[in-house]
């Protein structure tokens, strides 16, 4: 039976014909940005040297606009990343491994060439990893990566939908937990402060979560979620050219780094 | 088709920790094409039978079953997609962020091709009378949007079977009858059968072709003509506190004795020993006043402003309007729980007894005596293990002593008709049960002012009654009541005072807070 009236929707939602390298970017498959950003995650878990996450970290930059990210959205989104990457930083400095020249020691503080030497390339490192894992990230739909997942990656579909619904509670937590905070002031127990009483607030949480999760569970099941027979997926998660490349270019800079790192002679595994 | 579609034979469950079974010794036969009012009183089991007939009660794990049940021939886990079943509480069936994935959802749980999956859904959405955007989101739909959508999704699956429980409950009159109206349309075009509980029997009775009355004691009280229903068992199925189309009002308060008092409230209740007439002389001493109210729920978000109003001692006054306009947003402002976001709201002398004028500072335990909070969900503000501990928070919290906390616990938990639940938990009551538990936490400290958020909703004629007859005792004994509803039989009964509530400040925000305001 053919579909007159069936919109010419399935699947890509807002994304317009995009023509423009970056929009296709940006319209990319939401697991090949999950993809594309492993190689450098997996890379820099091995090392800890300032040349590999320096080469990276400005290739990522010289990226950038092509994954059409505006410059006021990409301060926007990854600002955590530039505050806390110094913050962590200032602890390596004082507390680091000491070695080399001492320039600064007072008690447990040794700020030496060694930990300062540590502490730029944990700087470099966090952002190199980070920003990439931000920026690819930032704005994915959870509908379309659980599509991608389940399609292409092929997870269990039960388990990528029930993810999928969970995220979705997720964001009414606040709203009960607020309704729990009126509910304990209206039944006299609002005096009470410190940990035992937020303890059970936040037990009175689990409760009204879990009870929430039990309605939906059941609400899915009523629309015959949670059979043993296979089922369909409404929206194709389809996977192109541009989301190879995507995955090209993440493997790119993670090997252009290594490279450059271990043909100076920095590279250096962790711990090692 | 000789075969029923649904064949229950000696049929029962009982859910796992409980001792009382939810449905027992069942008979029943429903074939093709009817359509089905399944009545009873509060708790004899008529969600747990919709529940079993979708094939969603669960497993061993989750109760216990006797006899046998059969849709179509087959037992109901291995029918799923058979029966489609909607639910009362609309957000709880949005499973989807967006409005058509949502309606996507059961086409393809049933595996069918893409193509088959997004005609359905148009023809689905079409059918309920929903034309919205596919990528529209699910949670900015208003009440009654959310349950057409929940009520597609179910079409889209193309059930045989139709299972509605309580689809209108938590809705506005005008978001009742559209969800009426599309159900009613989906059965004319699809011929298919239907079993609906809902106690606003009125709403239903023209689309019925039969009426089935559950038990609680287990099996059938009736199973019956609509016509037969409302004529020569009329008076045996009201007794039992089954609802019935036009007798809620000659249903009114029933421990009085004068069966003509049950039109005329104000003179109907019955005295309490200690009715303090003289608080209702002059309509009572005032006890909270607003002027230029404006409420929110959240900082800067205000709903609705401009509210004047003054609450008096024995007076009732009922906030009403269609959802999302900020009825309960004002209810909790009102109720000291939720600081105003403008204007003034003034606790006078009688009420404030000595704490500040402005409720929303008082002290969580100065509330307690002052001003009661009943909320729309009733789960929201269960604390307790037991429905007995629950009833005991308050009490305790005051410091009252153990013997008079017993005696009031065990008045309220009768008076209710709660005391065979007293070890259950709060949470595994009836929608009604639950209801009446969260209105008895709040009268077990005996507040001035009783703030009810929808007191009536799923509330059979017999817990109905009881309601009414309570809150005109709080009523007769000096405090002031103040009730949001849609309910145009409590208002009457009550005899309350009208405050409308209109066209809520940002319309975006009304729809957006959906069922919840």
């Amino acid at each position: 039976m053919t579909a007159p009236i069936a919109p010419a929707r399935p699947g890509v939602r807002s994304a317009p014909p995009a023509r423009s390298l970056p929009a296709r970017v940006a319209a990319a498959n939401p697991v090949a940005r999950l993809i594309a950003s492993a190689p450098i995650v997996l890379g820099f878990v091995l090392t800890i040297d300032p040349v590999s996450a320096g080469v990276a970290l400005a290739l990522e930059l010289l990226l950038m606009p092509l994954i059409g990210i505006g410059w006021r959205r990409f301060w926007k989104v990854t600002a955590i990343a530039w505050v806390l990457a110094p913050l962590g930083a200032v602890t390596i400095l004082l507390y680091g491994q000491a070695s080399g020249e001492v320039y600064f020691s007072w008690a447990l503080v040794h700020v030496t060439a060694g930990s300062a030497a540590l502490a730029i390339a944990s700087v470099l490192r966090v952002l190199a990893i980070a920003l990439p894992a931000i920026v690819l990230f930032a704005g994915v739909d959870p509908t379309d990566l659980a599509d991608g997942l389940g399609q292409i990656v092929r997870l269990p579909q039960r388990f990528v939908i029930g993810a999928l619904a969970g995220l979705r509670m997720l964001a009414l937590l606040g709203d009960d937990w607020r309704a729990i905070t009126l509910a304990r002031r209206a039944r006299g127990l609002g005096d009470r402060r410190g940990p035992g009483a937020l303890l059970r607030q936040c037990f009175g949480l689990l409760v009204l979560a879990l009870r929430r999760g039990g309605l939906l569970a059941t609400a899915m099941e009523a629309r015959g979620f949670g059979g043993d027979t296979p089922r369909t997926w409404a929206r194709p998660s389809s996977f192109g050219r541009v989301d190879a490349a995507l995955i090209g270019v993440g493997t790119l800079v993670a090997a252009v780094a290594v490279t450059a790192s271990v043909l100076t002679g920095s590279w250096r595994f962790i711990g090692g | 088709m000789a075969d029923p579609l649904v064949a229950a034979t000696g049929w029962g469950w009982r859910h796992a920790g409980r001792r009382a079974a939810a449905v027992s010794g069942l008979d029943l036969r429903i074939d093709a094409g009817e359509r089905v009012l399944l009545l009873g009183p509060s708790g004899a089991g008529k969600s747990t039978l919709l529940a079993a007939l979708a094939g969603v009660l669960g497993g061993d794990e989750d109760g216990q079953a006797e006899g046998e049940l059969l849709v179509a021939g087959r037992r109901p886990l291995e029918a799923r997609g058979l029966a489609g079943l909607v639910l009362q509480d609309p957000d709880a069936q949005m499973i989807m962020a967006r409005a058509g994935d949502d309606t996507a959802f059961g086409p393809e749980n049933l595996a069918l091709p893409r193509g088959e999956i997004w005609h359905r859904v148009a023809r689905a959405q079409r059918a309920v009378g929903l034309h919205l955007d596919f990528d529209r989101e699910t949670h900015r739909l208003s009440g009654g949007q959310k349950q057409r959508l929940a009520l597609a999704g179910v079409l889209a699956m193309r059930p045989e079977l139709l299972l509605l429980d309580e689809p209108t409950a938590n809705l506005d009159p005008e978001g009742a009858i559209e969800v009426r109206d599309a159900v009613a349309a989906v059965l004319r075009d699809t011929g298919a059968t239907a079993v609906i509980v809902e106690h606003r029997v009125e709403l239903w009775w023209e689309l019925a072709t039969r009426v089935v009355v559950l038990d609680p004691a287990g099996g059938l009280l009736a199973d019956t003509t609509p016509e037969r229903a409302v004529g020569e068992l009329a008076a045996e199925l009201s007794a039992r506190g089954v609802w019935l189309p036009g007798r809620r009002l000659a249903a009114a308060p029933i421990p009085t004795p004068s069966a003509t008092s049950a039109l005329t409230p104000s003179v109907s209740a019955p005295a309490p020993a200690a009715s303090t007439e003289s608080a209702r002389r002059d309509g009572g001493s005032p006890l909270l006043s607003a002027r230029g109210l404006a409420v929110a729920r959240q900082r800067g978000t205000s709903v609705q402003a401009g509210i004047d109003l003054d609450l008096a001692a024995g007076e009732v006054l009922a906030i009403t309007g269609p959802n999302g306009v900020g009825k309960s947003t004002l209810a909790l402002t009102l109720a000291g729980l939720l600081p105003p976001e403008g204007g003034e709201l003034v606790a006078h002398p009688d009420l404030a007894d000595g704490a500040a004028p402005a409720p929303w500072r008082w002290r969580s335990r100065q509330l307690l005596t002052r001003i009661g909070a009943v909320f729309q969900n009733p789960e929201h503000q269960f604390l307790g293990s037991t429905v007995r501990a629950e009833l005991a928070i308050g009490p305790s919290e005051l410091r009252r002593p153990r013997a008079e906390i017993e005696a009031r616990v065990d008045e309220l938990l009768e008076r209710l008709h709660l005391a065979p639940l007293a070890a259950a938990s709060p949470f595994s009551l009836s929608g009604g049960q639950k209801r009446r538990l969260s209105v008895a936490t709040a009268l077990a400290t005996r507040p001035r002012i009783l703030v009810l958020d929808e007191p009536t909703f799923g509330q059979d004629a017999t817990g109905w009654r009881e309601l009414v007859a309570l809150l005109d005792e709080v009523r007769e004994a000096g405090s002031a009541v103040v009730a949001v509803t849609h309910d145009r039989e409590l208002i009457a009964a009550l005899g309350a005072r009208e405050l409308r509530l209109d066209g809520g400040a940002d319309a975006v925000q009304a729809a957006d807070t959906g069922v919840r305001s």
